[in-house]
Protein backbone atom coordinates (compact mmCIF):
# COMPACT_ATOMS: atom_id res chain seq x y z
CA UNK A 1 0.00 0.00 0.00
CA UNK A 2 2.36 2.61 0.96
CA UNK A 3 4.99 2.05 -1.49
CA UNK A 4 7.73 3.66 -2.98
CA UNK A 5 8.66 3.75 -6.73
CA UNK A 6 11.48 2.45 -8.16
CA UNK A 7 13.23 5.54 -9.42
CA UNK A 8 16.04 5.35 -11.29
CA UNK A 9 18.19 8.16 -12.71
CA UNK A 10 19.71 7.86 -15.79
CA UNK A 11 21.06 10.94 -18.13
CA UNK A 12 19.76 13.28 -15.98
CA UNK A 13 16.24 12.20 -16.38
CA UNK A 14 14.19 10.17 -13.71
CA UNK A 15 13.03 6.97 -14.31
CA UNK A 16 9.82 5.12 -12.85
CA UNK A 17 11.31 1.45 -13.67
CA UNK A 18 7.77 0.57 -12.79
CA UNK A 19 6.20 3.17 -15.30
CA UNK A 20 8.62 1.93 -18.12
CA UNK A 21 7.80 -1.77 -17.26
CA UNK A 22 3.86 -1.07 -17.13
CA UNK A 23 4.05 1.09 -20.42
CA UNK A 24 5.89 -1.16 -22.36
CA UNK A 25 3.59 -4.00 -20.88
CA UNK A 26 0.34 -2.12 -21.99
CA UNK A 27 1.96 -0.88 -25.49
CA UNK A 28 3.02 -4.59 -26.12
CA UNK A 29 -0.68 -6.06 -25.03
CA UNK A 30 -2.35 -3.30 -27.53
CA UNK A 31 0.10 -4.15 -30.27
CA UNK A 32 -0.46 -8.06 -30.13
CA UNK A 33 -4.17 -7.42 -29.88
CA UNK A 34 -4.07 -5.13 -32.93
CA UNK A 35 -1.97 -7.30 -35.03
CA UNK A 36 -3.50 -10.71 -33.77
CA UNK A 37 -7.01 -9.31 -34.97
CA UNK A 38 -5.92 -8.10 -37.77
CA UNK A 39 -3.69 -10.99 -38.90
CA UNK A 40 -6.20 -12.63 -41.36
CA UNK A 41 -7.96 -10.41 -42.78
CA UNK A 42 -10.91 -11.11 -45.25
CA UNK A 43 -13.54 -9.28 -47.19
CA UNK A 44 -16.31 -11.50 -44.83
CA UNK A 45 -15.02 -10.48 -41.00
CA UNK A 46 -14.94 -13.13 -38.92
CA UNK A 47 -14.86 -13.72 -35.07
CA UNK A 48 -11.95 -11.34 -33.70
CA UNK A 49 -11.25 -9.51 -36.78
CA UNK A 50 -15.35 -8.21 -36.57
CA UNK A 51 -14.28 -6.88 -33.42
CA UNK A 52 -11.58 -4.78 -34.48
CA UNK A 53 -13.62 -3.54 -36.78
CA UNK A 54 -16.23 -2.70 -34.35
CA UNK A 55 -13.93 -0.92 -32.31
CA UNK A 56 -13.01 0.84 -35.55
CA UNK A 57 -16.64 1.98 -36.51
CA UNK A 58 -16.79 3.04 -32.62
CA UNK A 59 -13.87 4.94 -33.03
CA UNK A 60 -15.09 6.62 -36.20
CA UNK A 61 -18.71 7.08 -34.49
CA UNK A 62 -16.97 9.28 -31.57
CA UNK A 63 -14.55 11.45 -34.45
CA UNK A 64 -18.18 11.89 -36.39
CA UNK A 65 -19.58 13.21 -33.61
CA UNK A 66 -17.23 16.34 -32.80
CA UNK A 67 -16.23 17.23 -36.52
CA UNK A 68 -16.44 16.68 -39.88
CA UNK A 69 -14.80 13.32 -41.20
CA UNK A 70 -13.43 15.32 -44.06
CA UNK A 71 -10.71 16.64 -41.52
CA UNK A 72 -11.92 13.98 -38.61
CA UNK A 73 -10.47 11.17 -40.72
CA UNK A 74 -6.59 11.78 -40.12
CA UNK A 75 -7.34 11.11 -36.33
CA UNK A 76 -8.50 7.98 -36.96
CA UNK A 77 -5.49 6.20 -36.19
CA UNK A 78 -5.03 8.64 -33.22
CA UNK A 79 -8.48 7.88 -31.74
CA UNK A 80 -8.00 4.05 -32.29
CA UNK A 81 -4.42 3.81 -30.57
CA UNK A 82 -5.71 5.89 -28.07
CA UNK A 83 -8.52 4.23 -26.86
CA UNK A 84 -7.19 0.76 -27.14
CA UNK A 85 -3.96 2.05 -25.18
CA UNK A 86 -5.92 3.82 -22.20
CA UNK A 87 -8.51 1.25 -21.94
CA UNK A 88 -5.60 -1.40 -21.80
CA UNK A 89 -3.54 0.60 -18.95
CA UNK A 90 -6.80 1.10 -16.89
CA UNK A 91 -7.28 -2.67 -16.72
CA UNK A 92 -3.68 -3.91 -16.44
CA UNK A 93 -3.81 -2.21 -12.44
CA UNK A 94 -6.69 -4.01 -11.57
CA UNK A 95 -6.45 -7.73 -11.36
CA UNK A 96 -3.25 -7.66 -8.80
CA UNK A 97 -0.42 -5.25 -8.07
CA UNK A 98 3.14 -7.01 -7.70
CA UNK A 99 5.57 -4.95 -5.02
CA UNK A 100 8.98 -6.41 -4.70
CA UNK A 101 11.04 -4.80 -2.20
CA UNK A 102 8.29 -2.09 -0.95
CA UNK A 103 8.55 -1.15 -4.49
CA UNK A 104 5.13 -1.14 -6.87
CA UNK A 105 5.86 -2.90 -9.84
CA UNK A 106 2.69 -3.50 -11.52
CA UNK A 107 -0.03 -1.03 -11.80
CA UNK A 108 -1.98 0.73 -13.97
CA UNK A 109 0.63 3.26 -16.09
CA UNK A 110 -2.28 5.55 -16.27
CA UNK A 111 -2.82 5.58 -12.28
CA UNK A 112 0.15 7.84 -12.59
CA UNK A 113 -0.29 11.79 -12.70
CA UNK A 114 3.14 12.03 -14.65
CA UNK A 115 1.91 9.07 -17.57
CA UNK A 116 -1.88 10.79 -17.91
CA UNK A 117 -0.96 14.47 -18.14
CA UNK A 118 2.03 13.66 -20.47
CA UNK A 119 -0.54 12.57 -22.97
CA UNK A 120 -2.96 15.04 -22.47
CA UNK A 121 0.11 17.43 -22.89
CA UNK A 122 0.84 15.56 -26.46
CA UNK A 123 -3.19 16.20 -26.90
CA UNK A 124 -2.46 19.77 -26.80
CA UNK A 125 0.08 19.65 -29.03
CA UNK A 126 -1.13 17.77 -31.21
CA UNK A 127 -4.53 20.13 -31.28
CA UNK A 128 -2.27 23.13 -32.26
CA UNK A 129 -0.39 21.39 -34.65
CA UNK A 130 -3.22 20.27 -36.20
CA UNK A 131 -5.03 23.96 -36.18
CA UNK A 132 -2.27 25.66 -37.75
CA UNK A 133 -2.14 23.14 -40.30
CA UNK A 134 -5.38 22.81 -41.75
CA UNK A 135 -6.44 26.04 -40.97
CA UNK A 136 -3.50 28.30 -41.46
CA UNK A 137 -1.50 30.57 -38.80
CA UNK A 138 -4.11 33.64 -39.40
CA UNK A 139 -7.27 31.94 -38.71
CA UNK A 140 -5.93 29.97 -36.06
CA UNK A 141 -4.72 32.95 -34.12
CA UNK A 142 -7.92 34.71 -34.92
CA UNK A 143 -9.30 31.45 -33.11
CA UNK A 144 -8.39 32.76 -29.99
CA UNK A 145 -10.14 35.91 -30.13
CA UNK A 146 -13.80 34.99 -31.40
CA UNK A 147 -16.40 34.78 -30.63
CA UNK A 148 -15.29 38.15 -28.35
CA UNK A 149 -12.28 39.69 -28.33
CA UNK A 150 -12.20 40.20 -24.49
CA UNK A 151 -12.46 36.36 -24.31
CA UNK A 152 -8.76 36.09 -24.74
CA UNK A 153 -7.43 35.66 -21.13
CA UNK A 154 -10.15 33.12 -20.67
CA UNK A 155 -9.22 30.83 -24.07
CA UNK A 156 -5.57 30.98 -22.92
CA UNK A 157 -6.66 29.43 -19.45
CA UNK A 158 -8.73 27.25 -21.31
CA UNK A 159 -5.39 25.86 -23.36
CA UNK A 160 -4.15 25.38 -19.98
CA UNK A 161 -7.36 24.09 -18.60
CA UNK A 162 -7.92 21.76 -20.96
CA UNK A 163 -4.63 19.07 -20.52
CA UNK A 164 -5.01 19.39 -16.86
CA UNK A 165 -8.77 18.30 -16.54
CA UNK A 166 -7.81 15.68 -18.78
CA UNK A 167 -5.28 14.28 -17.73
CA UNK A 168 -5.99 14.69 -14.02
CA UNK A 169 -9.65 13.23 -14.66
CA UNK A 170 -8.08 10.11 -16.13
CA UNK A 171 -5.50 9.37 -13.33
CA UNK A 172 -7.74 10.01 -10.50
CA UNK A 173 -10.17 7.65 -11.85
CA UNK A 174 -7.39 4.94 -12.41
CA UNK A 175 -5.40 5.49 -9.07
CA UNK A 176 -8.67 6.13 -6.88
CA UNK A 177 -9.80 2.73 -8.43
CA UNK A 178 -6.72 0.78 -7.75
CA UNK A 179 -6.52 2.98 -4.14
CA UNK A 180 -9.22 1.28 -2.67
CA UNK A 181 -8.93 -2.24 -4.41
CA UNK A 182 -5.50 -1.84 -2.44
CA UNK A 183 -6.60 -0.75 0.79
CA UNK A 184 -9.67 -3.67 0.49
CA UNK A 185 -7.36 -6.31 -0.77
CA UNK A 186 -3.98 -5.16 0.97
CA UNK A 187 -5.69 -3.61 4.11
CA UNK A 188 -9.24 -4.77 4.80
CA UNK A 189 -8.56 -8.70 4.12
CA UNK A 190 -5.55 -8.57 6.66
CA UNK A 191 -7.90 -7.26 9.44
CA UNK A 192 -8.60 -10.53 10.47
CA UNK A 193 -10.96 -13.86 9.33
CA UNK A 194 -14.20 -11.06 9.31
CA UNK A 195 -12.28 -8.76 7.44
CA UNK A 196 -11.15 -11.37 5.02
CA UNK A 197 -14.63 -12.32 4.54
CA UNK A 198 -16.33 -8.69 4.40
CA UNK A 199 -13.22 -7.58 1.68
CA UNK A 200 -14.17 -10.39 -0.45
CA UNK A 201 -17.66 -8.93 -2.20
CA UNK A 202 -16.42 -5.51 -1.81
CA UNK A 203 -13.11 -6.14 -3.55
CA UNK A 204 -15.20 -8.37 -5.98
CA UNK A 205 -18.03 -5.05 -6.80
CA UNK A 206 -15.73 -2.28 -6.95
CA UNK A 207 -13.18 -4.55 -9.33
CA UNK A 208 -16.39 -4.52 -11.30
CA UNK A 209 -17.05 -1.13 -11.12
CA UNK A 210 -13.44 -0.14 -11.94
CA UNK A 211 -13.43 -2.10 -15.43
CA UNK A 212 -16.83 0.11 -15.68
CA UNK A 213 -14.62 2.87 -15.25
CA UNK A 214 -11.92 2.27 -17.03
CA UNK A 215 -14.09 1.54 -20.09
CA UNK A 216 -15.67 5.06 -19.51
CA UNK A 217 -12.30 6.83 -18.90
CA UNK A 218 -10.79 5.37 -22.11
CA UNK A 219 -13.51 6.32 -23.96
CA UNK A 220 -13.94 10.08 -22.34
CA UNK A 221 -10.45 10.67 -23.07
CA UNK A 222 -10.70 9.72 -26.77
CA UNK A 223 -13.77 11.65 -26.86
CA UNK A 224 -12.31 14.77 -25.33
CA UNK A 225 -9.64 14.59 -27.45
CA UNK A 226 -11.86 14.37 -30.32
CA UNK A 227 -13.88 17.59 -29.30
CA UNK A 228 -10.37 19.63 -28.26
CA UNK A 229 -8.90 18.69 -31.65
CA UNK A 230 -12.51 19.75 -33.66
CA UNK A 231 -12.18 23.06 -31.35
CA UNK A 232 -8.75 24.02 -33.22
CA UNK A 233 -9.86 22.10 -36.41
CA UNK A 234 -13.74 23.24 -37.68
CA UNK A 235 -14.00 25.65 -39.39
CA UNK A 236 -18.04 26.62 -38.56
CA UNK A 237 -16.66 27.00 -34.58
CA UNK B 1 -1.93 0.14 9.39
CA UNK B 2 -5.16 1.01 8.13
CA UNK B 3 -4.67 4.61 8.65
CA UNK B 4 -1.13 4.64 7.41
CA UNK B 5 -2.22 3.73 3.92
CA UNK B 6 -4.44 6.23 3.70
CA UNK B 7 -1.44 9.28 3.13
CA UNK B 8 -0.35 6.96 0.29
CA UNK B 9 0.22 9.76 -2.49
CA UNK B 10 2.51 12.22 0.05
CA UNK B 11 5.19 9.66 -0.15
CA UNK B 12 5.69 9.70 -3.86
CA UNK B 13 9.12 10.56 -5.22
CA UNK B 14 9.78 14.47 -4.95
CA UNK B 15 10.60 15.36 -7.90
CA UNK B 16 9.10 15.02 -11.54
CA UNK B 17 9.75 11.45 -13.28
CA UNK B 18 10.86 13.87 -16.52
CA UNK B 19 12.19 10.26 -18.00
CA UNK B 20 8.57 8.83 -17.44
CA UNK B 21 7.39 11.38 -19.81
CA UNK B 22 10.00 11.14 -22.30
CA UNK B 23 9.44 7.44 -22.34
CA UNK B 24 5.44 7.38 -22.45
CA UNK B 25 5.67 10.22 -25.81
CA UNK B 26 8.17 7.59 -27.14
CA UNK B 27 6.48 5.04 -26.36
CA UNK B 28 3.25 6.10 -27.59
CA UNK B 29 4.69 7.04 -30.93
CA UNK B 30 6.15 3.96 -31.73
CA UNK B 31 3.16 2.34 -31.14
CA UNK B 32 1.21 4.62 -33.23
CA UNK B 33 3.52 3.82 -35.97
CA UNK B 34 3.78 0.69 -35.53
CA UNK B 35 0.49 0.06 -35.67
CA UNK B 36 -0.54 2.49 -38.16
CA UNK B 37 1.56 0.15 -40.12
CA UNK B 38 0.90 -3.58 -39.06
CA UNK B 39 -2.80 -3.49 -37.77
CA UNK B 40 -5.01 -0.33 -38.47
CA UNK B 41 -3.33 -0.15 -41.93
CA UNK B 42 -3.97 -2.73 -42.96
CA UNK B 43 -7.56 -3.09 -41.60
CA UNK B 44 -8.92 0.32 -43.06
CA UNK B 45 -7.77 -1.19 -46.27
CA UNK B 46 -10.12 -4.04 -45.99
CA UNK B 47 -12.90 -2.02 -44.92
CA UNK B 48 -12.45 0.45 -47.84
CA UNK B 49 -11.85 -2.53 -50.04
CA UNK B 50 -15.40 -3.49 -48.84
CA UNK B 51 -16.95 -0.45 -49.51
CA UNK B 52 -15.74 -0.57 -52.34
CA UNK B 53 -16.36 -4.16 -53.41
CA UNK B 54 -19.87 -3.08 -52.10
CA UNK B 55 -20.57 -0.21 -54.61
CA UNK B 56 -19.56 -1.97 -57.25
CA UNK B 57 -21.70 -4.61 -56.26
CA UNK B 58 -24.10 -2.51 -56.13
CA UNK B 59 -23.56 -0.89 -59.43
CA UNK B 60 -23.09 -4.28 -61.16
CA UNK B 61 -25.85 -5.21 -59.81
CA UNK B 62 -27.83 -2.01 -61.31
CA UNK B 63 -26.34 -2.43 -64.26
CA UNK B 64 -27.61 -5.63 -65.01
CA UNK B 65 -31.01 -4.97 -63.90
CA UNK B 66 -31.05 -1.75 -66.54
CA UNK B 67 -29.25 -4.17 -68.88
CA UNK B 68 -31.71 -7.02 -68.12
CA UNK B 69 -34.53 -4.37 -68.89
CA UNK B 70 -33.24 -3.58 -71.92
CA UNK B 71 -33.23 -6.76 -73.45
CA UNK B 72 -36.73 -7.73 -72.11
CA UNK B 73 -38.03 -4.47 -74.34
CA UNK B 74 -36.15 -5.83 -77.25
CA UNK B 75 -37.87 -9.40 -76.92
CA UNK B 76 -40.86 -7.63 -76.68
CA UNK B 77 -40.59 -5.41 -79.26
CA UNK B 78 -39.03 -8.58 -81.23
CA UNK B 79 -42.22 -10.07 -80.66
CA UNK B 80 -44.77 -7.70 -81.60
CA UNK B 81 -42.46 -7.61 -85.00
CA UNK B 82 -43.06 -11.51 -85.16
CA UNK B 83 -46.64 -11.19 -84.85
CA UNK B 84 -46.90 -8.49 -86.94
CA UNK B 85 -44.92 -10.17 -89.41
CA UNK B 86 -47.03 -13.32 -89.02
CA UNK B 87 -49.77 -11.29 -89.56
CA UNK B 88 -49.12 -9.82 -93.12
CA UNK B 89 -47.60 -12.97 -94.42
CA UNK B 90 -50.79 -14.91 -93.81
CA UNK B 91 -52.56 -11.87 -95.51
CA UNK B 92 -50.62 -11.78 -98.45
CA UNK B 93 -50.56 -15.60 -98.62
CA UNK B 94 -54.63 -14.73 -98.77
CA UNK B 95 -54.38 -12.73 -101.61
CA UNK B 96 -51.91 -14.53 -103.84
CA UNK B 97 -54.30 -17.52 -103.04
CA UNK B 98 -57.06 -15.18 -104.38
CA UNK B 99 -54.94 -13.93 -107.30
CA UNK B 100 -53.58 -17.70 -108.09
CA UNK B 101 -57.46 -18.88 -107.79
CA UNK B 102 -58.92 -16.06 -110.29
CA UNK B 103 -55.38 -16.75 -112.54
CA UNK B 104 -56.44 -20.98 -112.67
CA UNK B 105 -60.34 -20.22 -112.67
CA UNK B 106 -59.19 -17.93 -115.76
CA UNK B 107 -56.98 -19.93 -117.61
CA UNK B 108 -59.40 -22.92 -117.25
CA UNK B 109 -61.75 -21.27 -118.76
CA UNK B 110 -59.49 -19.92 -121.89
CA UNK B 111 -58.41 -23.54 -122.27
CA UNK B 112 -62.10 -24.91 -122.74
CA UNK B 113 -63.13 -22.03 -125.00
CA UNK B 114 -59.59 -22.64 -127.01
CA UNK B 115 -61.09 -26.91 -126.72
CA UNK B 116 -64.13 -25.94 -128.12
CA UNK B 117 -62.94 -23.59 -130.52
CA UNK B 118 -60.62 -26.30 -131.83
CA UNK B 119 -63.33 -29.34 -131.93
CA UNK B 120 -65.43 -26.60 -133.80
CA UNK B 121 -63.08 -26.74 -136.34
CA UNK B 122 -62.24 -29.93 -136.31
CA UNK B 123 -66.27 -30.83 -136.60
CA UNK B 124 -65.79 -27.96 -139.49
CA UNK B 125 -63.02 -29.67 -141.38
CA UNK B 126 -64.53 -33.29 -140.93
CA UNK B 127 -67.89 -31.97 -142.41
CA UNK B 128 -65.65 -30.79 -145.64
CA UNK B 129 -64.01 -33.69 -145.80
CA UNK B 130 -67.24 -35.73 -145.44
CA UNK B 131 -68.66 -33.30 -148.24
CA UNK B 132 -65.57 -33.39 -150.71
CA UNK B 133 -66.08 -37.46 -150.34
CA UNK B 134 -69.11 -38.05 -151.02
CA UNK B 135 -69.39 -35.26 -153.78
CA UNK B 136 -66.54 -37.76 -155.26
CA UNK B 137 -68.68 -40.27 -154.11
CA UNK B 138 -71.42 -38.76 -156.55
CA UNK B 139 -69.57 -38.41 -159.35
CA UNK B 140 -68.55 -41.66 -159.70
CA UNK B 141 -72.12 -42.91 -158.93
CA UNK B 142 -73.24 -40.76 -161.48
CA UNK B 143 -70.49 -42.02 -164.10
CA UNK B 144 -71.88 -45.24 -162.89
CA UNK B 145 -75.29 -44.37 -163.56
CA UNK B 146 -74.49 -42.88 -166.33
CA UNK B 147 -72.86 -46.11 -167.40
CA UNK B 148 -76.14 -48.11 -166.68
CA UNK B 149 -78.17 -45.23 -168.16
CA UNK B 150 -76.12 -45.75 -171.44
CA UNK B 151 -76.56 -49.18 -171.26
CA UNK B 152 -80.75 -49.16 -171.00
CA UNK B 153 -80.51 -46.56 -173.79
CA UNK B 154 -81.88 -43.84 -172.61
CA UNK B 155 -83.34 -40.70 -173.52
CA UNK B 156 -81.47 -37.23 -173.53
CA UNK B 157 -84.10 -35.64 -171.93
CA UNK B 158 -84.34 -38.85 -169.47
CA UNK B 159 -80.63 -38.60 -168.80
CA UNK B 160 -80.46 -34.86 -167.90
CA UNK B 161 -83.60 -35.94 -165.64
CA UNK B 162 -81.40 -38.29 -163.55
CA UNK B 163 -78.37 -36.54 -163.69
CA UNK B 164 -80.37 -33.69 -162.11
CA UNK B 165 -82.12 -35.96 -159.93
CA UNK B 166 -79.12 -37.42 -158.70
CA UNK B 167 -77.19 -33.70 -157.87
CA UNK B 168 -80.58 -32.31 -156.36
CA UNK B 169 -80.23 -35.89 -154.11
CA UNK B 170 -76.63 -34.93 -153.40
CA UNK B 171 -76.82 -31.54 -152.42
CA UNK B 172 -79.34 -32.07 -150.24
CA UNK B 173 -76.91 -34.66 -148.48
Amino acid sequence: MNHEAPVVEFMGLYFNMANVLMITVASAIVFLIAVLSTRKLAMKPTGIQNFMEWVMDFVKGVINSTMDWKEGGRFHILGLTLIMYIFVSNMLGLPFAIVLGGNLWWKSPTADPTITLTLAVMILGLTHYYGIKLKGIKEYTAGFFSPMKFLFPLKIIEEFANPLTLGLRLYGNIYAGELLLSLLAGGLAHQGIIGTIAAIPLTLAWQGFSVFVGTIQAYIFTMLTMVYMSHKVSHDH
Amino acid sequence: MLTSSLVLGAAEHASINTGDIVFQLLMFIILLALLKKFAWGPLMGIMKQREEHIGSEIQAAENSRKEAEKILQEQRNLIKEARNEAASLIESAKKQGDIQREEIITTARSEAERIKESAKLEIEQQKEKAVAAIREQVASLSVLIASKVIEKELSAQDQDKLINEYIQEAGDL
